[in-house]
């Protein structure tokens, strides 16, 4: 019953996918529509799982000390601070005990982490110690009016501090990783391109004109732009082409492998 | 001499002036507009039902104006008008003041107040809603021509195309009366030739995409060859696949990885699980869960996406469960990372560096992060296995891996790896499709160059 479930599950779903690509009508379509709906449902509540798992991983890194554990005390203070920042909004133009607060609320974290960890005495110290931070947050959270906590609006969004997290620090490193991409083509192109033996000496040939198409300065420029032009939409493409029937192929065929119950391992009953 | 000067200056003045009113006078001659003509009048105006559609949209086709291009040639462009009735109107009102409710609601939070106003509007204009086909019956009373829409010289054809949503201004109800008509417009917009009224037209939903059949027709042929094959295997005949060297290296990686007592990495891409090829990758993380299980080697399974995360958890769990070892199963095997494309880069790369797993398997969707990946598993000295439908990925794969499952091979890695007869038949079906694809490509590339189109045209597929 356990498994038969699932299978008949995906089965009625999967031929009514099938059906609805068919059938225009409204109704296919609302129905549709509320499968998408549910994605999105059970993908909010998937995102509480992974913070879940990355809070259990990260913990499970400083305690066992290993190895640039310290980077874990990075991750889980940026993913408190934001959320920290996301919920909070100024009111005024002075920001008052708001940063005492982020702080106190960044020591509470810290000290639940060091409570995971020790033993005896040192537990009690550090639950002590995370119930005192918890107060001092709570109290300037109840007393500070220069600012507000907001979880039922997107005021928290328009906070500066989480804009400013967002577009001078978070911006930066995810383009300095995609920067690196640069370094990583060039020397996957030496490798590529080493003429070893005679494809790889046809490949070398192609991607240099193809390559040298933009350099205008260079004698014979037309020529390089014609034959990459050619390169480009004969052999390129008719080989991409098959490519793209095979994928569709594979695609059709995987997709009523699981509707049919024959492929289940995505169900890890391979 | 200066008196002299004097009158000569003042005489060349009167003398310009005089020249300057006639200049002007002419200007004024030119500027004015020429009388058009009114031209003539659009023919064989019909509108009907957009075929396959969902509703809430009209066509209308019509034969150009004579003073289209030909004739006086003065149409500039087409204006389509329907009539509405006046209750349209009232459903604007109301409309606006629902905006004004909602944004209220935003400022002032969920007042009992404002729901209870909201309720009330959204009763009275479901009330007019219901009454709008019996408003559109009345035509011509109690209405009027409003402008839906204008194409250029020359077009012969308008889809009057509404929304379903039925609180939004755009909304075109389904089995209500229409009745359109469309202006030849001139460059004078007053000079203008209007169409015979057409009406009353219907829109409604179809239940069936008849611009679609291609696609059924394929499916049911697929779907009929696959059963045909699987039953085949499943009497026990012998089905022989072409070797993929990528597939038989998983399981040369997965013992290397045990010999040198280093985990495997295994990444499931950026797809989500509703990707096939995601659902493709699960198939063979089970599989390699599996073999990872009984040899007793660690397996990193670090997700993208919660929900991938969540199936490749079970996944691995019951693979740990098949191999009779769910003890050595660790929560923390599979685990996420971040949705931050290039934040799951560095974190996976950080892995790469740190635990330096003897085999990283890439199975999935993958981008920009492809060469990233495998570039820096391949400085950490990784034997790599990768596979991807993404056809932009696949080059950076082949140049960064040692095996690659080009497209298709993926979907087929499953069937290969576990070698059931059930899989292996649907492998036979995806060859003798493709096998179909070829000769029907190689029947359309000469009909074409003979001109006979009659071929391909079978093969069209509608939006």
């Amino acid at each position: 019953m356990k498994r038969q479930i699932p299978f008949a599950l995906v089965f009625i779903f999967g031929f009514f996918t099938i059906f609805q690509y068919f059938v225009p009508h409204e109704s296919s379509e609302w129905v549709y529509e509320f499968l998408l709906d549910w994605i999105l449902i059970i993908g909010i509540f998937a995102l509480a799982l992974g913070i879940w798992s990355l809070w259990r991983v990260s913990i499970d890194k400083i305690n066992n000390r290993r190895p640039n554990w310290g980077y874990s005390y990075v991750t889980l203070a940026g993913l408190f601070l934001m959320i920290i920042f996301g919920f909070t909004a100024k009111n005024g133009d002075s920001w008052g005990y708001y940063f005492p607060f982020v702080i106190a609320v960044l020591l509470v974290i810290i000290m639940l982490i060091q409570t995971i960890k020790a033993k005896g005495q040192s537990k009690i110290l550090y639950i002590g110690l995370a119930l005192l931070f918890l107060i001092i947050s709570i109290l300037i959270g109840y007393f500070d009016k220069s600012w507000s906590i907001h979880f039922s609006t997107s005021e928290g969004l328009k906070n500066t501090m989480f804009q400013d997290f967002f577009d001078y620090i978070l911006i930066p490193i995810l383009s300095t990783m995609f920067s690196l991409l640069a370094f990583f083509i060039a020397s996957a192109a030496y490798r590529a391109f080493r003429a070893r033996n005679v494809l790889a000496t046809i490949l070398l040939v192609a991607a240099l004109i193809v390559m040298l198409r933009f350099n205008f300065y260079l004698p014979g420029a037309e020529y390089f732009a014609r034959t990459s032009t050619w390169l480009m939409n004969v052999p390129n493409l008719a080989a991409n082409r098959a490519i793209v029937i095979g994928i569709g192929l594979g695609v059709v065929a995987t997709a009523l492998k699981v509707i049919l119950g024959i492929e289940r391992g995505y169900m890890g009953k391979g | 001499m200066n008196l002299k000067l004097i009158v000569i200056f003042l005489l060349m003045l009167c003398l310009g002036s005089f020249a300057l009113a006639e200049t002007n006078t002419v200007n004024k001659d030119s500027t004015a507009v020429d009388s058009i003509a009114p031209p003539a009048p659009v023919t064989m105006f019909k509108a009907f039902d957009t075929p396959n559609d969902h509703g809430h949209s009209i066509t209308l086709n019509w034969q150009l104006s004579a003073d289209d291009g030909a004739g006086q040639n003065s149409v500039l462009q087409y204006q389509i008008y329907r009539w509405v009735p006046y209750l349209m109107d009232s459903l604007t009102t109301l409309r606006k003041a629902m905006t004004t409710v909602k944004e209220e609601e935003i400022k002032r939070g969920h007042e009992k107040v404002l729901k209870k106003e909201m309720r009330s509007l959204k009763k009275e204009y479901n009330a007019v809603l219901k009454e709008l086909p019996s408003a559109h019956k009345a035509y011509p009373n109690n209405g009027y021509w409003k402008e839906v829409g204008k194409v250029p010289a020359g077009t012969k054809s308008y889809k009057n195309t509404g929304s379903k949503e039925k609180e939004s201004q755009d909304y075109l109800p389904d089995l209500t009366d229409f009745y359109y008509r469309v202006d030849a417009v001139t460059k004078d917009s007053t000079v203008r030739a209007s169409s015979k009224v057409f009406g009353p037209v219907q829109c409604s939903g179809q239940w069936f995409n008849t611009g679609r059949i291609p696609v059924l027709v394929a499916v049911i042929l697929f779907t009929f060859l696959t059963i045909y094959f699987v039953e085949k295997a499943k009497n026990g005949a012998k089905l022989y696949v072409r070797p993929l060297s990528g597939i038989e290296a998983v399981d040369d990686a997965i013992g290397r990885a045990t010999e040198m007592g280093r985990p495997i990495l295994y990444i499931l891409g950026l797809g989500s699980v509703a990707d096939i090829a995601t659902i493709a990758s699960f198939t063979i993380l089970s599989r390699v869960a599996k073999q990872v299980a009984e040899y007793q080697t660690e397996l990193l399974v670090p997700t993208y996406d919660p929900l991938v995360m969540a199936v490749a958890q079970e996944v691995v769990k019951s693979a740990y469960l098949d191999a009779g070892r769910p003890d050595d199963y660790k929560e923390d095997t599979v685990h996420f990372v971040t949705q931050s494309q290039f934040a799951y880069v560095a974190a996976v790369n950080g892995i790469m560096l740190r635990e330096l797993p003897a085999t990283n398997i890439y199975m999935g969707v993958f981008f920009a992060e492809s060469l990233i990946l495998a570039e820096t598993g391949a400085l950490a000295g990784s034997i790599q296995i990768a596979g991807t439908d993404q056809i932009a990925q696949i080059p950076f794969f082949i140049v960064a891996c040692d095996y690659t499952l080009i497209g298709e091979e993926l979907y087929a890695a499953s069937a290969y790896l576990g070698r059931e007869p059930l899989l292996l038949g649907s492998l036979k079906a995806q060859d003798y499709a493709k096998a179909l694809v070829i000769i029907l490509a190689i029947i359309g590339l000469i009909m074409s160059n003979f001109g006979w189109t009659q071929f391909t045209d079978l093969f069209k597929v509608a939006n």
